[in-house]
């Protein structure tokens, strides 16, 4: 179990300091699945951070298990079995997705062609690609996805795992997330995506920086669909009788 | 007759193990030790000077090697190499230098390599750079390489110069003639006092005469390097420049790419850049559970590859 108790958080900005997110409380529990979901920079990713360890929070406390881990860094926190699949995955010149593979399989165990097919992807053709500009965004975003699959860790948070990826293979990912979610883990996934929101057991509804809402699909569906479709129409409105399933 | 010190640096800079496959020829401390010519891949001493001569008969294919160790302090070795390809053979030339310097003096390497690429010929040439030994003693390395890619050739350098070398000033000239390709991958990571400059001057002489030029290197410590990477077209050829360095510590690096067009129709692109190793790769990789420094290590081997 994971817990983020009165977290709030601060990130200095040109010189002065800008509060992101403000006195949030959450509980993930072990064996359930979690969505965040809320506009755009109310703070989802920030709470992910902080929970692994990239930001500090300015107050608060953040425990696993019982135990207060508010202190350890990244590593630590990652060796414990917290797990975070980046938004925005960083790319790395020169380093193939194998070696990348490799290393989240060190501290599991597991075979490393799987995870790459589990998301959609020919090991044939990318085992030896390298994790830079080559890649186009929806691939390395699976290949993140599979970095996490690998890792194989308790709790796992999915940031915007849809992101550049097309329909087909959101069936797909959709699949593997909820596949690979066990008893003993925790599975969080920062998403807009109607399907995913009707997956998970409670949903998390972040806005400016705080919780202002969680509950069932039933109760916060109704919510946020105005906005969710009014963007959705914006977007696409074109396509709007070919795309009836529409992603945001 | 090679000690176990020998077979060490031998397969620090040519991946050997034991004898090598095909031709050869092993130069140790100055003196040329051990030879073997095949049947259209001629390997003879230079008889006015220092250095040998590989001569490769046209159509041939095969592999050569041509390393060089020194294993003693206060010695400067100097060779001049040539080596030709002929018309349409297929060759992978494994050259490189390992120093073990087990004294305080300076023990250095100058080689000059004047390497012909024959019409339609294939080259892939890997020179790897290695050093080690007492704390104190210097190992310089100056190679100097002057290539020349016929009408329709190929030829692939692989320069590879990971820490252990105080001292290097690599000098490469290449002329490229008409549907000649040449592609050099350079790698170089230097740490603590040590120096390395690395100046490239390439001429596209002709129609579809292409060359990329692909250097990486990582310094750190208190080290310093200087790239001059060269692209000079005379015709219509295409050439792409592209220099990236990872700086740490207290390191220094110059980067100074240039492109020069004597053609309008020539199409030359440098890009060149100097950064340190990104945040969000370091915590990416930590949330792996990797510790920083393992993090950076990845980072720099995957960059290095
Ligand atoms: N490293 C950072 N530096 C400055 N501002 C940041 C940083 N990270 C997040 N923010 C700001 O915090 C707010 C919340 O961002 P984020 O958590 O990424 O939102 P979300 O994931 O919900 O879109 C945004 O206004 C964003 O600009
Ligand atoms: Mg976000």
């Amino acid at each position: 179990m994971l817990s983020l108790e009165n977290i709030s958080l601060e990130l200095e900005v040109e010189e002065r300091k800008v509060p992101i997110l403000n006195d949030i409380n959450l509980i993930f529990e072990a064996g359930k699945m979690y969505a965040l979901t809320g506009p755009n920079g109310s703070g989802k990713s920030s709470v992910a951070r902080v929970a692994m360890g990239i930001y500090k929070q300015t107050a608060g406390q953040v425990f696993y298990n019982g135990e207060d881990i508010s202190g350890l860094g990244i590593t630590e926190r990652a060796r414990k079995g917290i797990g975070y699949a980046f938004q925005h995955p960083a790319r790395f010149k020169g380093m193939p997705v194998k070696d990348m593979l490799e290393l989240a399989f060190k501290h599991s165990d597991g075979y490393n062609c799987q995870v790459l097919r589990d998301i959609g992807l020919c090991p044939d053709d990318y085992l030896e690609r390298t994790l830079d500009n080559s890649l186009s965004g929806g691939e390395i975003k699976r290949i993140e996805i599979a970095t996490l699959l690998a890792l194989n860790p308790k709790v796992r948070i999915y940031d915007e795992p849809e992101a550049g990826i097309d329909l087909w293979s959101f069936e797909q990912l959709i699949d593997v997330i909820g596949n690979s979610h066990r008893e003993d883990t925790t599975t969080v996934v920062i998403s807009h995506q109607e399907k995913i929101l009707n997956m998970v057991d409670e949903i998390v509804l972040i806005e400016n920086g705080t919780v202002s809402m969680r509950g069932s699909r039933d109760e916060i569906w109704p919510r946020i669909k105005e906005s969710a479709e009014c963007s959705c129409r914006r977007s696409c409105r074109l396509e709007e009788d070919i795309y009836a399933d529409c992603p945001r | 007759m090679l000690t176990a010190l020998d077979k060490k640096l031998l397969q620090e800079v040519a991946d050997l193990h034991g004898e090598p496959p095909g031709a050869f020829n092993i130069r140790k401390d100055g003196k040329g030790i051990e030879r073997r010519s095949l049947d259209g891949i001629e390997i003879n001493p230079k008889k006015d000077q220092p250095g040998i001569d590989v001569i490769v008969a046209p159509g041939k294919e095969g592999t050569v090697h041509i390393p060089v160790i020194l294993t003693e302090t206060d010695l400067s070795d100097l060779v001049y190499n040539k080596i030709e390809i002929g018309e349409g053979a297929n060759i992978t030339l494994v050259a490189g230098c390992g120093i073990h310097n087990p004294g305080q003096g300076k023990a250095q390497h100058d080689g000059v390599h004047e390497i012909i690429v024959r019409k339609g010929a294939r080259l892939v040439y890997t020179e790897k750079h290695f050093g080690e030994g007492e704390e104190g003693g210097k190992r310089v390395l100056n190679p100097k390489t002057v290539l020349l890619v016929e009408e329709g050739a190929y030829a692939e350098l692989e320069l590879v110069q990971i820490r252990g070398v105080d001292e290097t000033f690599r000098v490469t000239e290449a002329e490229v003639m008409a549907g000649g390709r040449l592609v050099m991958y350079e790698r170089l990571l230097t740490d603590k006092e040590q120096t390395a400059e690395s100046d490239v001057l390439v001429k596209l002489m002709a129609e579809e005469s292409t060359a990329r030029i692909v250097s990486r290197s990582v310094a750190q410590g208190s080290s310093s390097q200087k790239f001059y990477p060269r692209l000079l077209a005379y015709g219509p050829g295409r050439g792409h420049v592209e220099c990236d360095s990872i700086i740490m510590d207290q390191a220094t690096v110059r980067s100074v790419p240039e492109i020069w067009a004597e053609n309008s129709e020539a199409e030359l692109v440098h890009e060149a850049a100097i950064g340190k190793i990104a945040g969000e790769q370091l915590i990416k990789l930590m949330s792996l559970g990797l510790t920083e420094e393992e993090a950076e290590e990845a980072i720099i081997s995957g960059f290095l590859k």
